[in-house]
Parts: structure tokens; C-alpha cells; sequence
């Protein structure tokens, strides 16, 4: 599912969606936005989408990266969905915290936690 | 051999065009003086996170990504504090104004958190009166 103009990796497991992010740095606004359009696809690919985002190699985002997931989740839970995040690197956790988004969204240490977590 | 610490202030002065390859370079001239003055990693990180979302503001919000707008950033780095300077070109706002993303209802909305991270991650952040202008200073913590 990972082509080479993506900015994904992209595999199933079982009915969920794992998705990783192919940049270091998720600050570019083409970036974040073909991201966006990205995820939406395979949001919109499923009747109630279970998306698991593994932010493992993740050192650095921006406001506006964090928009494009609030957006994600916002038509995740449109459709009766569900959302993990895992692997955030401390200093981007931080990040969750300081702007709360971490009592939007549910947060995992890592990969197996989140993926036992789904419904 | 580490490089030894610069004794003077290291200092930039650019102005930026809304190419991405463009700032990514002034950014990282900028990190790397933050590193070679011996900040620490989670220093680096907090300036990158501030003159990202103060450089993608003045090009989105202040100069409404107008065709050929520029973005001026001034820096400069010593021993105890750095200082960054960034103006656009637009008509300048009310950061006061700018409702607190963290409020419950404005949790699930995807934008407005840029200047509450500034203000975060940042010592100080202060706009200039016509709003179009905002200094950052950021002082080395006492664990750097």
C-alpha cells in the first residue's frame, strides 16, 4: 500500500489500519496536507475505520500537523470509528500536553498496548 | 575535538520568500547556532517548535500567503539567551483576541494553538503594536 511518493507506511492488521509517517519532521504545509488527504483515503475506505498512528520516528511537528489529526479524528468518530496514537516521543508528548490534546486523543506507549485497545 | 563555543554573539538577518527549501535552510542556520552556543537538545527543540509556527503564521496569517510576500527573521544567539525576530507584511492582529485552544469547546478545533506554543516553549513573546511583528526570547535554563 506504500508507494514511493507517499508520505506513509501503510499495513493492516486484522481490521486495523497502522500507519506510520515516512518524514522525521511533520512540519511542511504540502507535507501535512498531502498526509491529511492520505489518511482521509483510508479513513474513508472503511465503513468504521480503525486507524492506529505510530509516531516511532516522529522528532519533530507543528500546530498545524496537529490540526491536520484533530481533523482525523473528527471524521473517525463521524463514522463510529476508533483512534489510537502510539510510540510519541516524549518531547512531542510534551506538545500533546501543553495544548491538552492528550484528553482528545488516546495515547499508547506502544503499538501492542494500542492495538489491544481497540473495541 | 568538540568545536569550541563561540565567544561573541552569533547573529542572522534574512529575508524569507514562502519556499520551503528556503526556510528550512534559515531554520537550520539558526539550530545550528543554538547547538554550537551548547544548548541542549529540548532548548533546540523548543526554538525549532517556536519559529515554525511564528514563520508559517506571518506567511498564513499575516501575509495570507500573498504571491511574492516576504517574512524578515532576525536571531541571535550568545551564551545566555536567544533572540528571534520575526515580521511580516500583513495588516498585523490582536493576539489577545486569539481564543485559548485548550477551552473545552475550542478542543476539537484544528487550528489556533501556533501562539500558545510559542508562548509555551518560549521565555518571553511579545508583538509589536501594529501586530505584525513578534520577538521571541528564550533564556538558557539553569539544566542546559
Amino acid at each position: 500500500m506504500t508507494n514511493q511518493d507517499s508520505r506513509l507506511r501503510v499495513r493492516k492488521s486484522d481490521d486495523v489500519i497502522q500507519v506510520e509517517f515516512v518524514d522525521r519532521n511533520i512540519l511542511d504545509e504540502a507535507n501535512i496536507q498531502q498526509i491529511g488527504e492520505e489518511i482521509t483515503q483510508l479513513i474513508d475506505s472503511a465503513a468504521q475505520p480503525k486507524l492506529l498512528i505510530s509516531f516511532s520516528h516522529v522528532d519533530h511537528l507543528s500546530s498545524a500537523a496537529l490540526g491536520t489529526l484533530i481533523t482525523i479524528h473528527n471524521r473517525i468518530r463521524e463514522k463510529g470509528g476508533q483512534l489510537r496514537l502510539a510510540e510519541i516521543d516524549p518531547q512531542i508528548y510534551e506538545v500533546f500536553v501543553i495544548t491538552k490534546l492528550n484528553k482528545l486523543f488516546e495515547i499508547h506507549d506502544d503499538v501492542e498496548r494500542a492495538m489491544k485497545s481497540f473495541a | 575535538m568538540p568545536e569550541k563555543q563561540p565567544s561573541k554573539p552569533l547573529h542572522e538577518s534574512v529575508t524569507l520568500r514562502n519556499d520551503p527549501d528556503e526556510i528550512r535552510d534559515a531554520e537550520n542556520k539558526l539550530l545550528g547556532a543554538v547547538e554550537r552556543m551548547g544548548y541542549s537538545s529540548a532548548s533546540a527543540f523548543a526554538v525549532r517548535l517556536a519559529l515554525e509556527e511564528a514563520v508559517v503564521n506571518g506567511f498564513k496569517h499575516g501575509n495570507r500567503n500573498r504571491p511574492g510576500s516576504t517574512v524578515k527573521l532576525d536571531w541571535s544567539v550568545d551564551a545566555d539567551r536567544i533572540r528571534i525576530l520575526v515580521e511580516d507584511q500583513g495588516a498585523g492582529f490582536e493576539p489577545d483576541q486569539v481564543p485559548d485552544p485548550r477551552e473545552p469547546e475550542n478542543l476539537e478545533r484544528p487550528s489556533g494553538r501556533g501562539i500558545m506554543l510559542m508562548r509555551a516553549y518560549m521565555t518571553r513573546v511579545e508583538y509589536s503594536k501594529s501586530g505584525n511583528r513578534v520577538e521571541m526570547i528564550y533564556e538558557r535554563p539553569s539544566s542546559d
